[in-house]
C-alpha cells in the first residue's frame, strides 16, 4: 500500500510543481503583491502594508478610461455577438446544400493570429494620407463622409474594436450553438408540426428554451473573455494603448507591469484583483439570473 | 370544388414562403461568410501587389492584375521573419512536447492509479482551472525576471506548459476504458508505465491528438506571455514579430509586405485546421475557449 501511494504521487509530481510554480505560488504572492506600498522590484523592498495601491490604481485617470472602454465592449460585444451567432447558427441548422462549406468558413477566425488578421483590419479602416482605405470607400459608396476608424473619434475607434472582436469570438459562438441546435429532440419539433404551430412560436417555445443553457453559457463565458480582452486592441491601435485612448483593464494591467509606464508590480496586481472582483460578481449575477430564465432539462 | 382550389391556394403560398425563407437565409449566411473572408482575401490580396502600385491606388482595387512576389521576398530579408517562425516553431514543439508528457502522466494517476489523497488532489486540481492567467502572470513575470530567465526558451515555455483542462479531459477519456484492460495487463506482469505507453494512449490517441492541436494553436497565437519577457529579438514569436514589423519594420508604409508576413503567419495554421477540421471543431466544442 505504502509503495503505491508513493507511485501515484510520482505520477503527479511534474503537474504538481508545474502548478505550484506558475500557478498556485503566483495566486497567493499577487494579492500580497496588491497589500505592498511602495514596492520596488529593483531592491525587492516595500515601506508597508495597506490599501494604497488600490486607491492609487482607482484614482488613475488611464485606469478609469480603462474600464469604460471595457465596460463599453463588454456591454456591446456580448449581446451582439451571441444574438448574430444564434440567428447564423439557426439558419445553419435549416439548410442542407453548403452547410458544411459555411462551418468550415465561419471556424476560419479561430485559428488565426489575432494580431497578424488584426492588422489587415487596420488597414481596412485607416485612412491615410495616401488612400482612405476601404471601408471608407464603401461609405463613400452609401453618401458617406470618410472617417479615420484607427485615429480618428473615439465612436469609431470602439466601433472597430467591437467589430474585431465580434470577428474573433463567433466562431466559438456559432460551434456551441450549432451543436446545441443539433441535438434538440426532432420529436418536439413533430409534435408542433401536428399542431400546426408557426415558425416563430416554434423558434420560441421550442428552440430557445432547449438551447438555452448553452445561451447561458455563452453569455458567462462571453463576459469573461470579453472583460479581458488586449490583444484584439493592441493588433488595431498598437502597443501604446494609453495614447489611443483604447486601453482596456488587462491593457492596464501589462502596461503598469512592463513598458514605457511600466515596473509596477503592485498596481498591476491591484488592477487586476480588482478586474476579477468585477468579474466575480458579474459571474455571479448572471448566475443568480440564469436560476430565473434557463430551462435545465 | 370550392374548397379544393382554396387548398392547392394555401399550398402554393406556403411553398414560396419557404422558398422565400430560404433564400433569405442563404443571403444572410453568406454575407456572414463574405465578412469572414474578406480579410483574408485582402492581405493575400495586398501582399502580391507591388509596392509602387499599392501606394498610387487612392481608391483601393478589388483586384490586380500584375501580382508579384518581391513581397514575400522582401519579408524574409528584410525583418528576421525566418527567426520568428523558426523561434515560434520550437517553442510549440516543445510546449507542447512537455505539456503532453505532464498531461498524461497526471490523467494516469487520477484515472487508473489509487493512493491516498488522490481526491483531495483532484478537487484542488478542478479549482485551478478557474483561476485566470492574468491574474497569476504578474508574479510569473517577477519569478522568471528573478531567475535570469528573460530572454530565454526556458522563460518563455515554462509558465505556459500547464493546461488543468487538458489533464481533466484526458483523465475523462483514460477513465472510459474498460477496466479488465488494465487487470489482464496486470495478470501478465505488465507494469503500470507500459500498460499507459502501450495500451492506454494507442486507445486514447484520438483525445491525444485533439489536445495537441488545440495546444499548438494556443502556442502558435500566444502574444502576452512572450511580449512580457522577450525583448531580444533573437526571441520574438510571430505575434510579437507581427507587432515590431507593424511598429517599425519595412518602414511603415510598406504595407504589401506586411501583409506578405500576415500570409506565411497564417498559412500553417490555416492548413492545419483544413487537414483536422473535424478533429479540431470537435475539440474545441468539448472544451475550447478563446477571448
Amino acid at each position: 500500500m505504502d509503495k503505491r501511494n508513493w507511485k501515484g504521487w510520482l505520477y503527479l509530481l511534474p503537474a504538481i510543481l508545474f502548478l505550484g510554480c506558475f500557478m498556485v505560488y503566483p495566486l497567493i504572492d499577487v494579492f500580497i503583491y496588491s497589500f505592498e506600498e511602495g514596492y520596488n522590484s529593483a531592491s525587492q523592498t516595500y515601506y508597508g502594508v495597506g490599501t494604497y495601491n488600490y486607491s492609487y490604481v482607482l484614482h488613475d485617470p488611464y485606469f478609469l478610461q480603462a474600464v469604460k472602454n471595457t465596460f463599453l465592449l463588454v456591454i456591446i460585444t456580448v449581446p451582439a455577438s451571441t444574438g448574430i451567432a444564434l440567428l447564423i447558427s439557426v439558419g445553419l441548422s435549416s439548410i442542407k446544400p453548403l452547410r458544411e462549406l459555411y462551418q468550415t468558413i465561419y471556424f476560419l477566425p479561430y485559428v488565426t493570429n489575432t494580431l497578424a488578421v488584426g492588422l489587415v483590419f487596420m488597414i481596412l479602416f485607416k485612412k491615410t494620407a495616401y488612400t482612405d482605405g476601404l471601408v471608407n470607400l464603401v461609405i463613400h459608396w452609401f453618401g458617406g463622409e470618410s472617417i479615420d476608424f484607427i485615429d480618428g473619434p473615439y465612436w469609431a475607434k470602439m466601433f472597430v474594436l467591437c467589430f474585431y472582436t465580434i470577428w474573433v469570438v463567433m466562431p466559438f459562438k456559432i460551434l456551441i450553438l450549432t451543436s446545441a441546435l443539433a441535438s434538440v429532440n426532432q420529436d418536439y419539433y413533430n409534435a408542433a408540426k401536428v399542431d400546426g404551430t408557426s415558425r416563430f412560436r416554434i423558434f420560441r417555445k421550442i428552440t430557445l428554451p432547449m438551447i438555452s443553457p448553452m445561451i447561458f453559457y455563452l453569455i458567462i463565458t462571453g463576459f469573461i473573455g470579453a472583460f479581458k480582452a488586449y490583444s484584439d486592441a493592441v493588433a488595431l491601435f498598437g502597443t501604446d494603448l494609453n495614447a489611443a485612448g483604447m486601453n482596456t483593464i488587462v491593457g492596464y494591467v501589462y502596461d503598469m507591469l512592463y513598458g514605457n509606464s511600466g515596473g509596477y508590480p503592485s498596481y498591476a496586481s491591484a488592477a487586476a484583483i480588482l478586474l476579477f472582483t468585477i468579474v466575480l460578481t458579474i459571474t455571479c449575477i448572471n448566475l443568480l439570473v440564469s436560476r430565473k430564465k434557463v430551462h435545465y432539462v | 370544388m370550392g374548397k379544393q382550389v382554396d387548398f392547392e391556394k394555401i399550398e402554393k403560398s406556403d411553398r414560396t414562403r419557404r422558398t422565400a425563407i430560404r433564400i433569405v437565409t442563404y443571403v444572410m449566411l453568406t454575407f456572414w461568410a463574405v465578412v469572414v473572408l474578406f480579410p483574408f482575401y485582402w492581405m493575400v490580396l495586398t501582399s502580391v501587389k507591388s509596392y509602387s502600385a499599392y501606394n498610387s491606388e487612392y481608391i483601393p482595387k478589388l483586384f490586380t492584375l500584375s501580382p508579384t512576389l518581391q513581397n514575400y521576398v522582401d519579408a524574409f530579408t528584410a525583418v528576421p521573419l525566418a527567426r520568428y517562425f523558426m523561434n515560434t516553431l520550437v517553442f510549440t514543439v516543445v510546449t507542447t512536447a512537455i505539456m503532453l508528457v505532464v498531461t498524461i502522466l497526471a490523467a494516469f494517476a487520477f484515472a487508473r492509479l489509487e493512493f491516498r489523497g488522490k481526491h483531495i488532489a483532484f478537487t484542488a486540481f478542478l479549482s485551478l482551472m478557474m483561476i485566470p492567467n492574468e491574474l497569476v502572470i504578474i508574479t510569473n513575470y517577477v519569478t522568471i525576471t528573478n531567475l535570469d530567465l528573460r530572454n530565454t526558451f526556458s522563460g518563455l515555455i515554462l509558465p505556459s506548459v500547464t493546461s488543468v483542462f487538458y489533464i481533466y479531459l484526458l483523465k475523462e477519456n483514460f477513465e472510459q476504458v474498460p477496466d479488465q484492460l488494465y487487470y489482464a495487463a496486470k495478470v501478465d506482469g505488465t507494469s503500470d508505465l507500459k500498460y499507459l505507453l502501450k495500451v492506454l494512449m494507442p486507445i486514447c490517441k484520438p483525445t491525444l491528438i485533439t489536445i495537441t492541436i488545440l495546444k499548438v494553436i494556443e502556442c502558435w497565437n500566444s502574444y502576452v506571455w512572450p511580449r512580457l519577457i522577450t525583448d531580444d529579438e533573437a526571441y520574438f514569436l510571430v505575434s510579437n514579430g507581427i507587432q515590431e514589423i507593424r511598429e517599425n519594420g519595412f518602414g511603415r508604409e510598406n504595407i504589401p509586405a506586411m501583409m506578405a508576413a500576415v500570409v506565411v503567419i497564417s498559412i500553417p495554421l490555416i492548413v492545419l485546421f483544413l487537414i483536422f477540421r473535424r478533429k479540431i471543431m470537435a475539440g474545441v466544442a468539448r472544451g475550447g475557449t478563446k477571448g
